[in-house]
């Protein structure tokens, strides 16, 4: 297959200007819902579609969407677009390419739950993004696909963006709704989920900016016709985000199930200088080190396999490809320094936790580490473990623990040696 | 005086209607980067004024600026390049860019240039791993991306950025 139907503006040249996704069959099925059919018949095409959402839990999107409780209202929609872990930007080029799919797909799930405003929050960094939609908002308005009584229904939606201002933890929907309220983006103690008290208090569906773009698609072509991509469990297209040492690192839509041989060797262009690749992390920097051996290659990308075969999650899909050139511990010094910088500081563990194994991660990377550090540095991590609020705290320990575990010999070379890597 | 409600009154009243009227302190991020418009980097005042638009206190508005990156307390500047250093970037040479470009340019990172006009800074993820090396450029006005950078590219946007800064100040 290999038409983009998420990267559209692959195959659809100017698909970012309203007219030509119109002409493109853009938009009709937001008409079509609101026009002639039920709320309820939106949420279970997306159910039955079996749609999962895209942000890295994998939830099923119409099932989280029936959560919402229609004795409590106002409901609000809030789509994700705090993109932010290392080595995920699939969501930055569907919003700069690709921007009315997004915003047509958040307008069914508002229509869904009957919410009549929606937020787009986005990372603070994604300032021309937010542009773009703001534009792509208001000629949504003029043309009268955004605004009160829609279609001469009693339906009414606006959208509005909101832009972070630099915080990884805010990708975490619960710190994103504290952020979005004005206060500090830590995370709440749940239960009470979203769906019952989320933004001001009130019932919640919060979306990842992929997810949401498929919705289109489901409610145009149906159900049916979307379980023909994927795999049973988890059906449809997703698109990877491939770095590292790569020749060819970009965005690939592909059919959940596509394996990491694939995508690697077919798609992404092999490893740089066609070095042998050493291992993989399935789901940015929060997955554990994969050593990258058959069984890791021939892995399909669906959320169960990876889990059941490679006990990594896929998460968002961002995969990052490590060759032999990479040393471990120099690596999960990246990552450790990315979580002591991200942690919001709310929970002591993770605070007071990423704060140590980033110095003696550090020491390890510079040379001064003592053997010693290896073993000290793994029980840091395990004391985290478990005892965090949200999972910032767990997935600063997943490349610390299997690094060491699976690549301890690259961790007792830079303890050997007395320069920096 | 609200010097931000005086100087951006327009602005000002489109960020409150985004929000629910009982609701007013979610405006205090959009405020924040509309105080920051003055110089990329807010005052005592401003936060005072940011207060007062929100109803929230000054130590709320205090911390919400303390708690981001994106918001600045000091002047440092006019442009501040953010290159991002994470793992991704790291993988195709972004600590060597980072170097070599700090050695161009004569300062070490967070450092201004004597002119006033560059700060180097490192960064976390910014979405571009698949383009490294790559940094965005924060200004008063807002940021921009750059992507696929050498030192020469990126001097050469230097050139152009103080050639702007040179224009305007006539």
């Amino acid at each position: 297959m290999s038409e983009n139907m998420l990267l559209r503006h692959r195959s659809v040249p100017n698909i970012n200007r309203m007219d030509v996704y119109q002409a493109d069959g853009g938009l009709t099925a937001f008409h079509k819902a609101v026009t002639s059919m039920q709320p309820v018949d939106v949420m279970n095409e997306v159910k039955t579609s079996g749609l999962r959402g895209r942000g890295g839990a994998g939830f099923p999107t119409g099932v989280k969407w029936s959560f919402i409780p229609n004795t409590i209202w106002p409901h609000y929609v809030v789509a994700n677009a705090d993109e932010s872990e290392p080595g995920t930007f699939k969501d930055r080029e569907l919003m700069e390419s690709n921007p009315f799919q997004f915003l047509e797909g958040l307008m069914l799930a508002a229509y869904a739950v009957q919410a009549n405003a929606a937020y787009i929050y986005l990372r603070g960094e994604f300032w021309q993004v937010a542009k773009i939609l703001d534009q792509k908002i208001a000629e949504l308005e003029h043309a009268g696909f955004l605004g009160d009584n829609l279609f001469s229904s009693t339906y009414s939606l606006r959208l509005y963006t909101h832009l972070g201002a630099g915080a990884y933890i805010c990708g975490e929907e619960s710190a994103l709704l504290e952020s979005l309220e004005g206060n500090l983006g830590q995370p709440r103690l749940r239960p009470p989920f979203p769906a019952v008290v989320g933004l001001y208090s009130k019932p919640t569906v919060i979306n990842n900016v992929e997810t949401l773009a498929n919705v289109p698609l489901i409610i145009k072509n149906g159900a049916g016709w979307y379980r023909q991509f994927g795999t049973d469990k988890s059906p449809g297209l997703k698109i990877f985000s491939l770095s590292g040492r790569v020749n060819k690192p970009g965005n690939y839509e592909l059919p959940l199930g596509t394996t990491f041989r694939q995508l690697i060797y077919e798609h992404g262009g092999g490893i740089i200088d066609d070095h042998p690749i050493k291992a993989i992390m399935s789901a940015g920097a929060s997955s554990i080190i994969v050593p990258a051996d058959d069984k890791a290659l021939d892995c399909p990308m669906e959320y169960e396999s990876t889990q059941q075969l490679l006990g990594a999650p896929l998460g968002s899909a961002s995969v990052i490809i490590l060759d032999d050139t990479v040393n471990m511990g120099w690596l999960v010094g990246k990552t450790t320094h990315f979580f002591k910088h991200e942690s919001c500081g709310k929970c002591t563990p993770c605070r007071e936790g990423t704060y140590w194994m980033d110095h003696i991660a550090h020491r390890l990377a510079s040379g001064d580490g003592a053997p010693e550090d290896i073993t000290l540095l793994k029980s840091v991590a395990l004391q985290i473990q478990g005892k965090c609020l949200c999972p910032l705290g767990e997935f600063s320990t997943m490349a610390v623990v299997s690094g060491i575990d699976k690549f301890r010999a690259d961790f007792e070379a830079l303890v050997k040696r007395d320069t920096a890597v | 005086v609200n010097e931000i409600l005086k100087k951006y009154p327009e602005e000002v009243q489109q960020i409150l209607a985004k929000y629910p009227t009982a609701y007013r302190k979610s405006a205090v991020m959009p405020l924040l980067y509309l105080a920051q418009r003055n110089g990329n980097y807010i005052t005592r005042q401003a936060i005072g004024d940011v207060a007062d638009l929100t109803g929230l206190s000054l130590t709320d508005v205090d911390s919400v600026v303390g708690f981001y990156t994106l918001y600045h307390e000091e002047q440092e500047g006019r442009f501040r390049l953010q290159v991002c250093i994470d793992m991704p970037c790291a993988l195709n040479g972004a600590d060597a860019f980072l170097k070599s470009l700090c050695a161009n340019v004569g300062i070490k990172v967070g450092e201004t240039t004597p002119d006033g006009l560059f700060t180097i800074e490192e960064v976390t993820c910014l979405a571009g791993c698949h383009r490294a090396p790559m940094m965005q450029v924060q200004s008063e006005l807002g940021i921009e991306y750059h992507e696929n950078l050498t030192v020469e590219s990126t001097m050469a946007l230097m050139d152009d950025l103080r050639k702007q800064a040179q224009e305007e100040a006539k």
